[in-house]
Parts: C-alpha cells; sequence; structure tokens
C-alpha cells in the first residue's frame, strides 16, 4: 500500500483494476485456437461456451447485483422458443434470430423484474422458481405454438449472415457459438467495469449506503435484471440453433439449478466463473454421467454440499485457497 | 433562509410515537445540534429527512422545496446527504472506488454503461482531493473491510462530502471511533466547509457545545426546547432530563 | 363434487403434515431448506421397506418412519445444517439442493427408480358411500390422523413449557438464551420433530403424492407455496394454505387438467408479491 497523493496514479490505480490480464488474453487465444485443435470435441466444446454464455448472465445478477434466482431457465427458454419461431416464420439467418431472441427475454426480464425485485431473498427466490415454473406450464400447455411435450422441431438454419455455414457443420458451428460468446464476453466486461457495473456492486455490498448516495437502486437493478435476460435469451437461442429440438428440459428447473451450480463452482462476480464452472461441469459430467446417471446426481449434489460448506465467492479456487492456508498455517476468518 | 423545516412531523409504530408534532427549523448555514436522552427519536428524525421512513403525518421541506414525498435517492439529488451512526460503508470497494463513484453518482453518470469506471479525469481528481482531506490518502487502494474502525468512520464521512449536499445529516459521527483516533475526527467534522449546513445529532456534550451555534432537544419524539448552546446549558429542563436519564443509568 | 373436496382436503392434510416443519425452519428459524422433501421420502421409503419387505403391519411402521426420520434429521441438523444458520440464502439454498440431490441418488442407488406402493391391509382399501359422496378409507384415515397430529402440536405449542420456549428463542435468541433456554437444543429437537412429521407425512401420503426418489424435487415447490402463502406466524396459517393447496390441486387436475400448475405458481407469485408475511399472516410486517 502506498500513498496517492496526485490524481494520475489515482487514475492509473483505477485503469489497472479494468485492464486486460494477459492470463485473460492467453485464455482467449486458447479458446480460439480450440476451434481448430481439437475438432473431436466441438460438440462438447460448443455445449460448453452455450452454457458459458448462460451463467455469465446469471453472474450478471448474482455476482454483481447480489439477486438470487432459481428460475433463470425462464430466460433461456423463452429466447430459444422464440429464436425457434422466428426462425420457422419469418428468417432462418442466425444472427437475426439472436437479437430478437434477446430482445424477446429482455423484455420479459423487464416486465417480471418488477415481481422479482420486490422482497427479500427469500422471496425472489421464490418468485424467480414461480416465473420459470408458469413458464414451463405455459410451453406445455401452448402445444400448438410450441410442439408442447414433443418440442418444436423443424427450425430453419441458414448460413450465418448468409455467408457461414452451420448446419451439421460442428468447427462452423463452434465457431459461431464461439465468436458470439466472444463478443458478449466483451461487452459483459465493459459493463461490469463501468460506472453503471460498480453502482451495482455498491447496492450489492451496502444498498441503504448506496440509496443515501443518491443511486436509485430498483432501477439499476430492473436494467441489470434485463440485461441478464436478454443474455440469457441468446443462449437459449444459441442452443436451439445448433440442436435439432427446442424442447420443454429448455426451461425446467434442472437447468436453472445446473447454471447455478456452474456459476457457483467457477466463483462468481469475475466473469470468468461462469466459463470455468461450465467447463468442469459438462467435463465431469460427462466422464462420471456417462458410467451411471445416478452416480452423477449424487457427486453433483456432494459437490453443492461442500462447495456451500467451504466455499465463497470464488468457488472451487476458494477451496484450493482454504487448503493452501490450512497446509500453510494460516487461518482466515 | 432555512434549508431544512419540518412542518408538524409524525411518525407512528403501532401505539409507538417515536417522532410527534416535531416543527424544526435549521437556518442555512447553520451547525445546528440535535440532543436527546436514549430512545427520543433522534435516529427516527434522520431517517424521516433522508426518507429512509415514511412520516404518517406532516411535511419536510428542503430548502423551501416540498420533499416530503420524495425517495431516498430524490432527496440525495436535492442536496441533503447523511452519515450513519454505525459505519455503512462499502466494504469489497477500495475508498478512492467508493468516492469517485460517490461522485460520479452526484453527477448522475452513474447510467454510463460502455465507459471505463474511473475514466473521467475531472471526477478523480476530485476523489483524490477529498481523500486528502479526510486523511484516507495512504489508504485509497486498500479494501475498505480491511481498515481499522476509524478510517472507515473518515470514508463515512467522505462518502457524504462528495454529494456536495447543502444540508448534511451527522449521525453521532464520533460513535465507536477508539479514543486515539477521535480528535481526527472531529477536525474534520469542524473543517467541514463553512456553506454546508450541518444538522449534528450526537450524545456527547462535549462534541455538540464545541461545535453547534443551535442546539435542538428532542425528548420522547417531541422538540422539548431549542436556542443557543449558553442558553441550553443553563436550561433547568434540560439538565433534569439529562440528570433524570444518568439517574436511572 | 363433493368427493373431490373430500380428496382435496385428505391431499391439504397431508401436505400440511410435512410442510409444517418447514414452516417453523423457514418462517421461525429463517432457513432456507430446500430439503425438506428429502425427510419425507425417507419415511415413506422407511414404512415401504417394513411393511412390504419385512411384513410389518402398517399401523406399527407409521411411528417407526416417524423415528427414523427424526433421527436423521436431528443428526443432519447437528452435524451439517448447524453449520449454516448464519449463512445467506444463497449457501443455504445451494446445500440443501446438494443434499436433495445425494437423497434421491441414494433412494434411486438401493431402492429403484420405479414409483412404490406400501402395501395396505385390506380394511383400508376401498370406498364407502357416505350420503352420496365416495369416501376412501384409506383417505378418511389420513384426515383422521392428521387432524390428530394438528390438535397435539397445537396443544404442544400453547400449553407446554416446550412451546414456550420454542416461542421464546425464535422471538429473540439472545433473550432466550439470556433466560437460561438453550436455544440450540430447542431448535435442534425441533427440526427433528419437523423432519419426523415429514416422514410420517412421507409414509402417510405414500399412496397419494406418489413415492419416487425424484418426489421431494417435485413437491419441493408445493410445501415452499404452503409456507409462503401460509406465512408462519401461526400453524392455522399453513394449515389453511395447505388445504387451500390440496383442494385446489385436485379440483385443478380433473376440472382443467391443462391449466392447474399454471393457475396454482401464478397465485403463488401474486400472493409472494402483495403479501411477502403470507395470506394469513397476522399483523404487519417490522
Amino acid at each position: 500500500m502506498h500513498t496517492i497523493s496526485t490524481p494520475q496514479e489515482a487514475t492509473q490505480a483505477l485503469a489497472k483494476r479494468r485492464a486486460w490480464h494477459w492470463l485473460e488474453v492467453v485464455f482467449w487465444l486458447a479458446a480460439a485456437a480450440s476451434v481448430f485443435l481439437l475438432p473431436s470435441q466441438h460438440s462438447l466444446l460448443t455445449q460448453i461456451a452455450i452454457w458459458s454464455l448462460f451463467a455469465i448472465s446469471l453472474d450478471l445478477i448474482l455476482g454483481y447485483a447480489g439477486i438470487v434466482s432459481l428460475g433463470h431457465a425462464a430466460y433461456f427458454g423463452f429466447g430459444a422458443y422464440v429464436a425457434a419461431l422466428f426462425a420457422i416464420n419469418y428468417t432462418g439467418e442466425p444472427v437475426t434470430g439472436l437479437a430478437v431472441a434477446a430482445v424477446a427475454s429482455g423484455l420479459l426480464g423487464l416486465v417480471t423484474s418488477l415481481l422479482v425485485l420486490r422482497g427479500s431473498d427469500l422471496t425472489r427466490l421464490m418468485v424467480t422458481l414461480g416465473i420459470a415454473l408458469v413458464m414451463y406450464e405455459l410451453a406445455n400447455q401452448m402445444s400448438w405454438l410450441t410442439g408442447g411435450a414433443d418440442g418444436l422441431t423443424g427450425m430453419p438454419v441458414d448460413p450465418v449472415l448468409g455467408v457461414l455455414p452451420i448446419s451439421f457443420r460442428p468447427l462452423n458451428a463452434y465457431g459461431y457459438v464461439l465468436a458470439v460468446l466472444f463478443v458478449l464476453f466483451v461487452v459483459a466486461r465493459r459493463i461490469v467495469h463501468s460506472p453503471f457495473g460498480m453502482s451495482l456492486r455498491a447496492i450489492k455490498g451496502n444498498p441503504l449506503r448506496a440509496s443515501q448516495i443518491g443511486v436509485p437502486n430498483n432501477l439499476r437493478l430492473i436494467a441489470v435484471y434485463s440485461i441478464a435476460a436478454a443474455y440469457a435469451g441468446i443462449a437459449g437461442a444459441l442452443l436451439a440453433q445448433t440442436t435439432p429440438v427446442v424442447s420443454l428440459t429448455y426451461i425446467d428447473f434442472q437447468r436453472s439449478a445446473d447454471v447455478l451450480l456452474m456459476l457457483i463452482i467457477g466463483g462468481t462476480g469475475y466473469l470468468y466463473g461462469g466459463i470455468i464452472g461450465s467447463a468442469l461441469f459438462l467435463i465431469a459430467q460427462k466422464f462420471i454421467g456417462n458410467v451411471t446417471p445416478q452416480y452423477w446426481e449424487f457427486w453433483i449434489g456432494f459437490a453443492l454440499v461442500v462447495i456451500a460448506l467451504f466455499a465463497r465467492d470464488r468457488g472451487v479456487f476458494s477451496i484450493f485457497e482454504r487448503l493452501r492456508n490450512i497446509v500453510g498455517g494460516k487461518t482466515k476468518p | 433562509m432555512n434549508a431544512l423545516e419540518t412542518i408538524h412531523l409524525e411518525k407512528r409504530f403501532g401505539g409507538i410515537v417515536p417522532t410527534s408534532d416535531v416543527n424544526l427549523v435549521v437556518r442555512e448555514g447553520a451547525r445546528h445540534a440535535l440532543i436527546g436522552p436514549n430512545g427520543a427519536g433522534k435516529t427516527t428524525l434522520i431517517n424521516l429527512l433522508t426518507g429512509v421512513l415514511k412520516p404518517s403525518k406532516g411535511r419536510i421541506k428542503l430548502g423551501g422545496e416540498d420533499i416530503t414525498v420524495l425517495k431516498p435517492h430524490q432527496r440525495v439529488a436535492r442536496g441533503i446527504s447523511r452519515t450513519f451512526q454505525i459505519n455503512q460503508v462499502f466494504g469489497e470497494l477500495s475508498p478512492l472506488e467508493s468516492i469517485v463513484f460517490a461522485i460520479g453518482e452526484r453527477e448522475h453518470l452513474g447510467t454510463r454503461f460502455w465507459r471505463g469506471f474511473g475514466s473521467d479525469d475531472a471526477i478523480v481528481a476530485e476523489a483524490v482531493a477529498i481523500a486528502k482531506q479526510f486523511g484516507l490518502s495512504d489508504v485509497l487502494t486498500a479494501q475498505t473491510a480491511s481498515l481499522p474502525y476509524g478510517k472507515q468512520r473518515q470514508l463515512e464521512i467522505a462518502l457524504a462530502i462528495a454529494g456536495k449536499p447543502r444540508v448534511l445529516l451527522l449521525d453521532e459521527p464520533a460513535a465507536g471511533v477508539p479514543e486515539a483516533e477521535r480528535h481526527e475526527i472531529l477536525e474534520i467534522v469542524a473543517a467541514l466547509p463553512q456553506d454546508v449546513t450541518v444538522l449534528l445529532i450526537e450524545h456527547d456534550m462535549d462534541i455538540v457545545f464545541g461545535f453547534a451555534d443551535r442546539i435542538s432537544v428532542l425528548v420522547e419524539g417531541k422538540l422539548f426546547v431549542e436556542g443557543e448552546p449558553k442558553e441550553i446549558e443553563n436550561d433547568p429542563r434540560v439538565r433534569a432530563v439529562y440528570l433524570g436519564e444518568r439517574a436511572d443509568g | 363434487m363433493l368427493t373431490i373436496l373430500f380428496d382435496g382436503i385428505a391431499y391439504g392434510m397431508l401436505l400440511f403434515v410435512i410442510s409444517c416443519g418447514l414452516a417453523v425452519t423457514l418462517g421461525l428459524m429463517n432457513f432456507v431448506n430446500l430439503a425438506h422433501g428429502a425427510f419425507a421420502i425417507l419415511g415413506g421409503y422407511c414404512a415401504y421397506a417394513l411393511v412390504n419387505l419385512y411384513g410389518v403391519p402398517f399401523f406399527a411402521s407409521l411411528p417407526v418412519a416417524f423415528l427414523f426420520a427424526a433421527m436423521i434429521g436431528l443428526l443432519a441438523e447437528r452435524t451439517l445444517y448447524v453449520h449454516f444458520y448464519n449463512r445467506s440464502h444463497l449457501e443455504q439454498v445451494l446445500f440443501t439442493i446438494g443434499l436433495v440431490f445425494m437423497v434421491s441418488a441414494l433412494v434411486d442407488y438401493f431402492m429403484g427408480s420405479q414409483q412404490r406402493f406400501i402395501n395396505l391391509p385390506p380394511y383400508l382399501q376401498g370406498r364407502f358411500d357416505f350420503f352420496g359422496i365416495g369416501i376412501g378409507k384409506y383417505r378418511l384415515l389420513i384426515i383422521f390422523i392428521c387432524a390428530l397430529i394438528l390438535l397435539v402440536l397445537q396443544l404442544i405449542l400453547g400449553h407446554t413449557r416446550f412451546g414456550s420456549r420454542l416461542r421464546a428463542a425464535v422471538d429473540d435468541q439472545r433473550v432466550a438464551r439470556g433466560l437460561g433456554i438453550n436455544v440450540n437444543w430447542v431448535f435442534a429437537l425441533t427440526f427433528a420433530v419437523g423432519c419426523g412429521l415429514a416422514g410420517l407425512g412421507g409414509a402417510l401420503g405414500a399412496e397419494i403424492l406418489s413415492l419416487e426418489p425424484h418426489f421431494p424435487l417435485k413437491f419441493m415447490i408445493y410445501f415452499l407455496i404452503v409456507v409462503s402463502v401460509g406465512g408462519t406466524s401461526s400453524i392455522t396459517g399453513p394449515f389453511l394454505a395447505s388445504i387451500l393447496l390440496g383442494i385446489g390441486d385436485v379440483a385443478g387436475k380433473y376440472y382443467a387438467p391443462r391449466y392447474g400448475g399454471f393457475v396454482i405458481y401464478t397465485i403463488m407469485i401474486v400472493v409472494l408479491v402483495l403479501r411477502p408475511q403470507g395470506l394469513f399472516a397476522r399483523g404487519q410486517s417490522k
């Protein structure tokens, strides 16, 4: 710690907080390389990228704004259905589909945020859960539109921007999904490092003080909730575009729970947690889950209990940190 | 000109009336102290003034403008700032981030989502100046939660000042501060800019009489007496209230 | 029509017996316990194993189911839950969802994934006709037992030393401790009884609620609805909410099978948004 006495030093200190770390650059270069270097794993990598985006969306509200949600799949599923129906009825161009899904889910987020943001953590948990259940029931009942329990099939997927065909081209599809993830990650990164992002962290940390500094807490939370919903909608649309069928599993509780788990595994509040968590989760699922599904469920539950017991904001990393502290003889409060 | 004024202000919680028909006038530029025994309703009154609580009856005026129905953040925008009895700081942020943030919100730049936080040179420069004024220069980039209580207390006041308030409400600024760091807080309070109207809530009579040019005494939710420090000091009724309280323990 | 009402009441009574323990942990101890249903299936499977595999009489299996779930509840409270009392709701949610997954997987592993039915003695099977209302004998028994439990709970909470201690501990932990009440023990015991009741409800309801490994997750939302709609300031709130939910759900499945769930969830959201303290809560929040 050193004394800061000039504005230049302060500006530098603040700029350093939002500058790209070299590890981040390496990470994204590695991700880009994976498009060409790991052809056999493209379907897994595509899944990871889509879940990553979904988890980043949850991180925006949970990690940065402190809004707990047990029903984030509502926006994911809504975006997927909207994208599929839009493609069937209007155009199969994927980027247009993403934009439409983003707007639709964002609006759904805007409307539902008015319900979610009232009340305590517990009420928020229940209301988000309830919203997802209502969406699930709606999708299930409006089978003339959504295909109900059978799912929605026959969605056309044209080449991206009329140039890049992704249908039945795993390499292209992964490249497309990864590019979308990267662009939206950069956008999210800018948002969380902006004055707006700082106000979210402030509201999360101390809502009372934030409002006494002049922050309209609710408006900010509504804004970020809508942005996160739009992100989730895009993630859903991406999955719809890269899978043959949009089904009710897009909205079910399992999906909301899984994305929460992935984010918690990777850690909240630094954006990479969602990516790392979904990668660990899906790779583990591939290896353990393929043996027996029951075992998988057990180990997921076990992981949750252990993480809840020992880990805080940094997911698995805080377990490592704790171990290191214990080994090193340091005790942390 | 009145900086702050309450008219027949009342707050009820069921059968309890912590604020009862309070007509308080704080003049522009005043160093006004609000004193009273424990449970007299001082903090309730502050919460009513800042909009944390809604009054059951009565009006509140800030510089002549009726702010009774405004939300807390709208009142802040109109120039009312406060500190809390127990520190309310952003533990996860650094003091630098907290002050830059507070200034940015004052300038209504909090909705900017595409600019980097801290990329506005004028705001950062002002934050550094405020930090210097409040003795925070040496800890600006530390995590606030890791700072000693006294430093956090200084940040608490700095955050309120960063809003460039017309009226500043100080809720027991020296509360909880260790004896050794106390004088630093009091110096800061004494050095507050003259154009800021200050309403000080305080228990410690030494602080009150060293600071205030006007004192109101609140007892059981009602304004009991008001006057110059000399008058209050010699008022037998005030002495009775305080001595009575001490006799109870 | 009246048969549906009758079935709905039986269903609601079951929901109440299972959820009343949750009302205590969630409402009074402010602990988000999403794993409450796990204790219900422990009781359910315990009764199933006793009756179907070891030939224990049905009525004898019920108290055992209660004790089994209560013991496991006590064990879990002392070893695991106790670490989470002062944690954030998010951590409580993660922990308890994790427990649900583990219990479901274990039950699946040991007992199989198909739905199980407890063999009922013949005299509890079938229906009889009562002034034109078809009354299921087993459902009548459920209503009887659950009403008895409600009565006993009211008596315990209102008229015993333990009841007053629990209320004191919930009102103000510090003061209760100051009065020499062993708050930890009161909470542990209450938690265990709540789990025991859930286990008993699980055993009684094996037939109606369908006993299978994923029961806790499926019914989680129902238990939460009971507690959040009923409020937690009394036992009658959750009770009324249970009965309404039971009747609503049975009637919904019968008359409008397509929109039942939709209506229930919507009502829950509306109630939560308008009355976060619960529909039947007395007085205003703090």
